[in-house]
């Protein structure tokens, strides 16, 4: 299981859960699981072309996935992911 | 009473009312202040900016919020000062220095923590929080203390020890985070999620906070007696002030401010060692990839830059360039900048007058061009980048024979310029 956290703008989806476990081998299958979970989620992560909108960051245990394999990064059991608006900072 | 009419997303142009929000709900996208433009225009003249505060106050009709007593320190209408020296230097021929160094806490972050603060109490917010490089920090600490809200800074661990100082002084919570900026900003973006009653200001009150930096790009029109440059060039961190610079000058026109259609270009200024938009620019590309920062130019060193698109896109709009240059070339900046117009610049003013010198080089900035280089921080606030770079000409000890071995052929150089 991955441990799921989910951003304030995301929780109407979620009954205002801010963490949730999902099962997947990869972050996107983590985050399609999720969608299948909690309709809406994938409308709203993913672009037209199934990559992750520009706005939208992901994190595995503190790492952006862009500077790991995006999502096809393979995850652990016991993993944290985190979605967090790309919309802060500087 | 102000004339926001609500805010919108960038990237898929929902609406949503003034309050303290940031990203869209639906695709992440920034939200962005909207204005009613045609009401502001009705009331706005130069006459009613020049009997204004000496403060970015006197343009609170173009900004986010209205307060007859806005949390402020006097933030804004720094000089803007004609560089000849400097100029003739890098071969160029009007050129001038915006210098924001001479903010109260040093920086040209004043300008949106004032905005971001006066709003932020308005909505009925307590505590002042912000994810900085250091400026930030510094002018978030000082303006919550003026306003009487508590505040809470994170920071990553590895800042310069005066950007410390200028924060802990007002005696704030600080919280030094073993990581990067980037590291600091994501735990922010989630601490915002779970602390809702903080004013993150550059996070969930980032909306009005970034409108602030509008006032550099309106106090160089006014200063430049209502007129628009040709060129500015602009450091890039987030890319916010770069975009909002671009901003405030079509705003400027919109609302009846200038005689004449602004066109200008604007150039943004990166170090090598962070420089995702420089490096997206070179490469015309649209994406860009965010990087693990090393630069002395700590202030800017946002590897992923939230704004990085939009600055991008204003910088090609308008027909400007963007460069990063290398440490020893900022350092070089600073001494340039000093010794040439009696300006110290932090290390991201190094970043920018290098980044000038090498843009004027390349013919990217022309001499036919009236130029404007935002300086937005104070050499202070970085001084320890300048240790083994600059010091005592000789130490002596303190008798005139001694003083006349250190220095005798210095002394007549000096004397033959001053009789020549």
């Amino acid at each position: 299981m991955t441990t799921v956290r989910i951003p304030a703008q995301l929780r109407t989806l979620t009954a205002g859960a801010g963490e949730l476990s999902i099962d997947g081998s990869t972050v996107g299958e983590v985050l399609v699981a999720l969608d299948g979970a909690h309709a809406g989620f994938a409308e709203r992560l993913f672009d037209e072309s199934g990559g992750l909108r520009r706005f939208v960051n992901v994190f595995v245990d503190e790492e952006d996935v862009r500077f790991l394999d995006g999502l096809a990064t393979p995850l652990t059991p016991g993993q944290t992911i985190s979605i967090v608006p790309a919309v802060a900072g500087g | 009473m102000d004339f926001v009419s609500g805010l919108r997303c960038r990237e898929c142009g929902r609406g949503y009312p003034a309050e303290a929000l940031h990203v869209c709900d639906f695709c992440f996208g920034p939200l962005e202040v909207t204005y009613d433009y045609e009401k502001i225009a009705s009331v706005v003249t130069r006459e009613r900016i020049e009997a204004g505060p000496r403060s970015i106050w006197r343009y609170a009709d173009l900004l986010p919020v209205h307060d007859a007593a806005p949390v402020d320190l006097g933030a804004g209408f720094t000089p803007l000062v004609r560089a000849d020296r400097l100029a003739s230097e890098l071969g160029l021929g009007e050129l001038w220095i915006k210098d924001d160094t001479a903010n109260p806490t040093g920086s040209f972050k004043d300008r949106v923590v004032s905005v971001a603060l006066t709003k932020a109490r308005q909505l009925g917010f307590k505590v002042a929080a912000c994810a900085s490089t250091g400026n930030l920090a510094n002018s978030v600490a000082a303006h919550a203390a003026r306003a009487g809200m508590d505040s809470i800074v994170l920071i990553p661990h590895d800042l310069e020890r005066a950007k410390v100082t200028m924060t802990a002084v007002y005696g704030g919570t600080l919280v030094a985070v073993e990581g990067s900026y980037d590291d600091v900003n994501r735990l922010c973006a989630e601490l915002t999620s779970e602390q809702p009653d903080w004013a993150f200001v550059n996070v969930n009150v980032r909306t009005y906070y970034a409108e602030g930096s509008k006032t550099l790009a309106f106090e160089v029109a006014e200063q430049l007696g209502w007129q628009a440059p040709d060129h500015v060039v602009v450091p890039i961190g987030s890319g916010s002030q770069l975009t909002k610079v671009a901003k405030g000058f079509r705003e400027l026109w919109q609302v009846g401010l200038l005689d004449e259609e602004p066109s200008v270009r604007v150039s943004g200024a990166q170090a090598e060692g962070c420089s995702p938009v420089a490096t997206a620019f070179a490469e015309g590309t649209d994406a860009i990839r965010p990087v693990k920062p090393n630069t002395i130019a700590k202030s800017l060193a946002i590897g992923n830059p939230a704004d990085g698109w939009y600055a991008l896109d204003a910088i090609r709009s308008s027909g400007g360039s963007c460069a990063s240059v290398t440490d020893a070339e900022v350092l070089d900046g600073i001494g340039l900048l000093a010794r040439t117009e009696g300006i110290f610049a932090e290390t991201a003013g190094g970043v920018t007058i290098a980044t000038l010198a090498k843009l004027a080089a390349q013919g990217a900035i022309r001499a036919d061009e009236r130029v404007v280089a935002m300086v937005t921080g104070h050499g202070l606030k970085t001084a320890e980048a300048l240790t083994g770079v600059v010091g005592p000409t000789a130490t002596i000890a303190p008798t005139l024979e001694s003083f006349g071995d250190a220095l005798g052929d210095q002394l007549n150089t000096i004397r033959s310029q001053r009789s020549s």
